[in-house]
């Protein structure tokens, strides 16, 4: 009579291999990410009605209050995931986005690098406006 | 290179007489033009004819001999020594399924996955058409947009790699979603509606975390992973456009 032996999986299957490591950083990144659209949801939220000067006030002390060593060290942490979570996104669109011109896919480098030119042309104009 | 021996650690379990399994460490001729399957078969033939394990074609075509080298999921007719010594070689069954002695798994599983995802030509109702009336012709470019799908050789090296097959065993899993998605993809199928009901599926596509080992293991370069972010892409497609034209997604 046959029974099937099943292996357990260990609870920390995910540091296994690199890849498995990786992608739970690429997962990880995204409570980064969203902790810092909750900050900037915060600033927007607490924006005061008036004029142009009293919200570039406002502003100026929001980011005066970041200025702590645990904001900071937050900030640059919240950074690199960002950075993270782009990149490794990024790198991963080809294999979502197929485009074919007749027999012939796009090649990867041209989906990924079209992702890349509009991140840098997007972060450029609201570098633009905002600073 | 006289003499020279490789280490091999084997994962032994006998159903009949083990409850648990163990690793069991064989001393095999190193040479530079063996695979990890030749030296199964070496230990086979010369030392036990006891272990158990699968293998057919010995030229990466039958998909048979898959197994975990060094924890990764491979071809063993593919996986050289020379490529591990000196150090030794832990060989394993595929991880992620049952085993149901030594290095052979239990892969029912996943030939029900396969089944439920229609992996044939569906034509229409009444639209097939009678033999006399010849093949049903595609393009080279649309025989582009599956061919890479078509190549998938059922060796499920991707289930072992798989970190969702393990913790969620009703994945259907890379092979079986790729395969689907080879007949949606095909210009002569009309089946796709057929097999959305298993592919759109909270069991199917939408379990997939995209940890892409799947795609980074596979020998015949299938890109399963692919495979599954279309068919997400695709079926988002389909419920947005049921939103915007209820009549039309009819």
């Amino acid at each position: 009579m046959s029974k099937p032996y099943v292996r357990p999986i260990p609870w920390t299957w995910w540091n296994q291999n690199t890849a498995y490591r990786m992608f739970m950083l690429r997962e990880l990144s995204s409570c980064f990410v969203a902790l810092f659209v909750l900050e900037m949801l915060c600033l927007v939220a607490s924006m005061p009605d008036g004029d142009t000067a009293a919200r570039a006030e406002h502003v100026k002390d929001f980011i005066a209050s970041m200025n702590s060593g645990p904001m900071i060290v937050f900030h640059v942490v919240a950074l690199a995931f960002a950075l993270l979570h782009s990149i490794t996104w990024f790198n991963l669109t080809p294999k979502v986005l197929v485009l074919r011109i007749g027999e012939d896919r796009l090649p990867d480098f041209v989906v990924a690098g079209g992702h890349y030119v509009l991140w840098f042309v997007v972060s450029a104009v609201i570098w633009w406006f905002v600073i | 290179m006289p003499d020279e021996k490789v280490t091999l650690e084997v994962f032994r379990y006998h159903p009949e007489t083990d409850s648990e399994p163990s690793f069991q460490t064989y001393e095999v001729p190193f040479e530079t033009d063996w695979v990890v399957l030749d030296a199964l078969n070496w230990i086979k033939d010369n030392i036990d004819g006891t272990l158990t394990y699968r293998w057919s074609c010995r030229m990466g075509v039958c998909g048979s001999c898959g197994m975990a080298v060094n924890g990764t999921p491979k071809l063993t007719c593919a996986a050289f020594l020379r490529d591990y010594y000196p150090e030794p070689i832990r060989v394993e069954p595929l991880a992620n399924f049952p085993v149901e002695r030594d290095l052979v798994v239990v892969m029912d599983s996943f030939m029900e996955k396969l089944e439920s995802v229609k992996p044939y030509l569906i034509r229409n109702e009444g639209e097939e058409k009678p033999l006399s009336e010849g093949e049903y012709l595609q393009t080279p470019a649309e025989l582009a947009t599956y061919k890479q799908f078509s190549m998938c050789i059922n060796c499920m090296l991707c289930y072992a790699a798989c970190p969702v097959v393990g913790l969620e065993p009703e994945f259907v899993g890379p092979a079986a979603i790729a395969l689907g998605m080879r007949y949606n993809m095909d210009s002569r199928d009309q089946g796709r509606e057929q097999r959305q009901e298993v592919i759109a599926s909270h069991d199917a596509i939408w379990q997939c975390t995209f940890v892409g080992e799947c795609t980074t293991v596979c020998p015949k370069n299938v890109d399963p992973a692919g495979a599954i972010q279309q068919a997400k892409v695709a079926s988002t497609k389909d419920w947005y456009l049921s939103w915007i034209m209820p009549k039309a997604s009819k």
